[in-house]
């Protein structure tokens, strides 16, 4: 049992050497292929370097273009030299110059050796699975790709535009099926002859030379038709981000490496010394059996996908910063809107806190002040309470509190009082639980004795206002939670709604209301409700009040729930 | 875009490009070792005046991180900065008595000399009171997050100014020279910054913090921007046009993403408000050389005088990178 490795080298030669020479000191024949677009002097450098190792090569050096066939080429004239001069290898491993083993060789030669004429190579049929990270999928097979991508993008983009629009496919061949899978693969000497000296192999090249990135399907597509057994998965640990571009390891990811048992990882930063010094250094012996674990890297990677791709919902910062529609969550957590609550309730505030044990504001949007809980001047994050600062951006307002507590949930009071600019994105936000007791602002001015003249022209403004704010909450493009009762029907059974309100905000605590906030004293208030229409006034958003008497309209007992037979 | 806006666009580019070459002959050379960077470092760009204490812990965090040469324009120090920085190595200095503000608050001499040393470096333009902070700064170098960037194709990288302030008055502990400033200055505002698109140039407007909070509580649409784009892969083409806040060509300010995903991003740590600050606001007053008539220092000095605490219930204390990520100011993007 022998294992080789052929080698693609064009960066960071030095520590492409260093690796080599890893390898090779350990009994395992090296190829090399240079890219011919590395400069002769490195290349020269780079040979030098390693001279003097009696089982290392080089093979032809072809010029690799990034997503073309002479990649390929240069694999299979790594893989023909090194079956040609080591002919006691069983396994050819292909890696690349910045690949890092990650365990030793003896712990790989144990492990091909107790998995005989097994090939590892990722190779997943191109119909059915979408295995391609942003990009052609299917296409790579049916279209041409004369023009290079990294150098002359416009030229290709519009190339594959033309193909698509013209209707143009190219014929895959007859007897193999279109495979996909990562570059690195690891096969026998068997399945490795086979594909090199296949009858149809030139048929098979001519085809493969116009498809595109063939690097990640010449091999994954013949291997389904040479191999014996295949494990579908490859032994080089290597995860790509969004734009299908590799992620890199440094330094700090030696733990996750060291416990990840994966055997080579691609691909490191040249520069991470830690990396380089503990995984080329002499001391480990190979006796560990386990089977390579990727999963926790795996999720790191992903992570990092998805805090780029989906980002974190209801945070505005200087990386992200959504267009409309595309917040994803306009606010990082749920939150409750009172409108008109602590007009009619004179201690609602009080109450609620002590019901949900959520914080609750008073009217953040206040035109003096926000009216944080408690009255504080600054709030978490250093929010400030300044008015002129919070009108300056209101929506920044809203989702800056609501994200500096995560964890706690917001309320706040609202009215027709207040700076009206964040109805709509009240309205707009599903994160968002307004509730609205109409025409209850009239209840501080019932109470505020002042004469009609001034009342009437106040009311009618506050009436306006709200009547506008409705028509938002009542719009088709709200997504909130709105609930609006008139004050007539409120004030008629107040403790039903409450329990809804309060059953939503805690669902855990589940539990019948024992205690209900204070009713205003509305004695007189129809009769007030009256005065303003003589005034000329018409106050309608508060439902019926009767006129002739100061009580409430119905007596605010719950009625006795009964079933009907 | 239409063609028309482009073209003015690339009018004002040229202007800025201009008005830059002809500053160079405010500058004269001090010490250039600029034969000494090498193909692939990164480059630090600053201009100073008078920041001899600062400057010490200032080259030492950055070397630290890794930057490969510094270019300094000294605008007329008489406190020995201008000695103690020719004699450094990595330093290639550049002197000139002329206007601060009449260079565009410096900006002309530093495009002069990123067009003419930056051109396809990684460059980072900071001031000495700006301490660059990006993910995994702690283990990772400022050259391993540039590699990065270049495999990832993004040619330059935003980094919110985030202030740093003292518990207590604000010079009731002096600053020593190679001290660490954020020892002293370790408290910051983490949630109540404001942002605006800008239209014109396609940036994003940063404002909030305590400097919005405690001096221009009243006047919100004059607190100073906070937005910056500190690190660039530098061609010749490009001008920043106001501060490092902004550049041209407008692709360049695309630092963030608008289709709810968080590119990377880091924080400058901004250690202004030091003790030496009070009187560096008194001085300002005078000399009238800082942004818009030097209004912002008028704000400081007025509240400094009475009250200068800026700290407040809901400060967060400095603790690193990760910290700063979680609250939000910054993000690893897909970098992990």
């Amino acid at each position: 049992m022998s294992v080789g490795f052929v080698m693609l080298v064009h960066t960071a030669l030095d520590r492409a050497a260093a690796v080599a020479r890893h390898w090779a000191e350990r009994d395992c024949p090296v190829v090399i292929h240079v890219d011919r677009r590395v400069p002769r002097a490195e290349s020269r450098a780079f040979t030098v370097a390693l001279a003097g190792l009696a089982n290392v090569r080089f093979c032809r050096h072809h010029r690799c273009e990034w997503g073309t066939w002479s990649i390929v080429e240069a694999t299979l004239s790594g893989a023909r030299t090194a079956l040609d001069e080591f002919p006691e290898l069983s396994h050819v491993f292909l890696v690349s110059g910045s690949c890092l083993p990650l365990r030793p060789v003896e712990e790989l030669r144990a492990y091909l050796a107790e998995r005989p004429r097994t090939d590892f190579i990722e190779s997943v049929t191109a119909d059915e699975v979408d295995w391609i990270v942003g990009g052609l999928g299917r296409e790579r097979f049916t279209l041409r790709f004369p023009f290079a991508w990294k150098r002359q993008r416009r030229l290709f983009d519009w190339s594959v535009r033309l193909q698509r629009r013209v209707g143009f496919r190219r014929r895959f061949p007859a007897g193999i099926e279109p495979h996909l899978g990562s570059q690195w693969w690891c096969l026998t000497r068997q399945t490795l002859t086979a594909i090199l000296t296949d009858p149809a192999r030139h048929s098979h090249m001519r085809y493969f030379r116009r498809v595109w990135i063939p690097d990640e399907s010449y091999f994954q597509t013949l291997v389904r038709k040479h191999g014996v057994r295949i494990e579908s998965r490859s032994l080089t640990l290597s995860k790509f981000d969004f734009q299908g571009k590799p992620h890199i390891f440094y330094d700090d990811h030696l733990e996750l490496l060291r416990r990840s048992d994966c055997f080579v990882a691609r691909k490191a930063w040249p520069r991470a010394d830690r990396l380089y010094d503990t995984f080329l250094g002499a001391g480990a012996v190979g006796t560990n059996r386990a089977e390579p674990n990727p999963a926790r890297i795996d999720r790191l990677f992903s992570k990092a996908v998805e805090r780029r791709t989906r980002g974190r919902a209801g945070l505005y910062m200087q990386s992200r910063f959504p267009r409309e529609g595309w917040e994803n969550g306009q606010t990082s957590a749920p939150y409750s809107v009172f409108e008109g609550f602590s007009e009619l309730f004179e201690d609602f505030e009080s109450w609620l806190g002590r019901m949900v044990g959520a914080r609750v504001h008073g009217h953040l949007f206040h035109p003096d002040r926000a009216e944080f809980a408690d009255g504080e001047a600054v709030f978490n994050g250093g929010l400030s309470d300044n008015a002129s600062l919070r009108d300056h951006a209101p929506r920044a307002f809203l989702t800056n509190l609501v994200w500096n507590t995560r964890g706690e949930r917001q309320c706040f009071q609202f009215g027709p009082g207040d700076r009206q600019e964040i109805g709509w994105v009240l309205a707009r936000d599903p994160n968002a639980q307004i509730s609205v007791i109409t025409g209850a602002w009239a209840v501080p001015l019932f109470h505020s004795r002042q004469s009609f003249v001034d009342l009437r022209k106040r009311a009618a403004q506050l009436q306006r206002t709200e009547a506008r704010h409705l028509e938002i909450l009542r719009s088709p493009h709200t997504r909130a939670r709105v609930r609006i009762w008139t004050m007539a029907d409120f004030v008629l059974n107040p403790m039903e709604p409450l329990q809804i309100l309060i059953d939503e905000i805690a669902p855990r605590a589940q539990r019948r209301l024992t205690e209900a906030p204070r009713l205003a004293d509305l004695a007189g208030f129809g009769q007030f409700l009256q005065t303003l229409k003589n005034q000329g006034m018409k106050p309608y958003l508060m439902g019926d009040f009767p006129a002739d008497d100061g009580a409430p309209p119905v007596a605010a007992r719950p009625r006795r729930p009964y079933l009907v037979q | 875009m239409g063609a028309l806006s482009s073209y003015r666009m690339r009018l004002e580019r040229k202007l800025w490009k201009l008005r830059a070459r002809r500053r160079r002959l405010q500058l004269s050379s001090v010490a250039d070792r600029t034969a000494r960077i090498g193909p692939s470092d990164a480059l630090a760009f600053v201009v100073l005046r008078n920041e001899a204490v600062r400057l010490p812990y200032f080259l030492d965090y950055y070397r630290r991180h890794g930057i490969g040469h510094f270019l300094i324009v000294d605008n007329g120090s008489d406190d020995g900065s201008r000695e103690f920085m020719a004699d450094q190595p990595d330093i290639s200095l550049w002197s000139t008595r002329a206007s601060y503000r009449k260079a565009h608050f410096g900006i002309d001499w530093l495009n002069w000399l990123l067009m003419r040393y930056g051109h396809g470096h990684w460059t980072l333009s900071v001031d000495v009171d700006e301490f660059f902070v990006y993910p995994f700064c702690d283990t990772r170098s400022i050259p391993a997050l540039c590699d990065w960037l270049d495999t990832a194709g993004i040619r330059s990288f935003g980094a919110m100014l985030v202030d740093m302030y003292p518990k207590g008055p604000i010079d009731a502990a002096p600053y020593r020279q190679g001290q660490n400033p954020f020892e002293i200055a370790s408290w910051f505002d983490s949630g109540n910054y404001t942002i605006h698109r800008n239209g014109k140039y396609r940036n994003l407007w940063i404002q909030g913090g305590p400097r919005a909070r405690v001096f221009f509580p009243d006047r919100p649409e004059r607190a100073p921007a906070l937005n910056k784009i500190p690190l660039v892969r530098w061609q010749r083409g490009f001008v920043y046009i106001s501060s490092t806040h902004m550049l041209l060509p407008r692709g360049l300010n695309l630092v963030y993403d608008e289709w709810g995903g968080e590119k990377a991003s880091g924080c400058l740590l901004h250690a202004k408000f030091l003790d030496c600050f009070v009187d560096k606001a008194a001085e300002e007053l005078t000399r009238r050389q800082h942004y818009a008539g030097g209004h912002e220092y008028r704000a400081y000095h007025a509240t400094l005088r009475d009250n200068p605490d800026l700290w407040c219930k809901w400060s967060e204390k400095y603790m690193g990178w990760r910290q700063l990520e979680i609250l939000g100011l910054m993000s690893k993007g897909n970098w992990a």
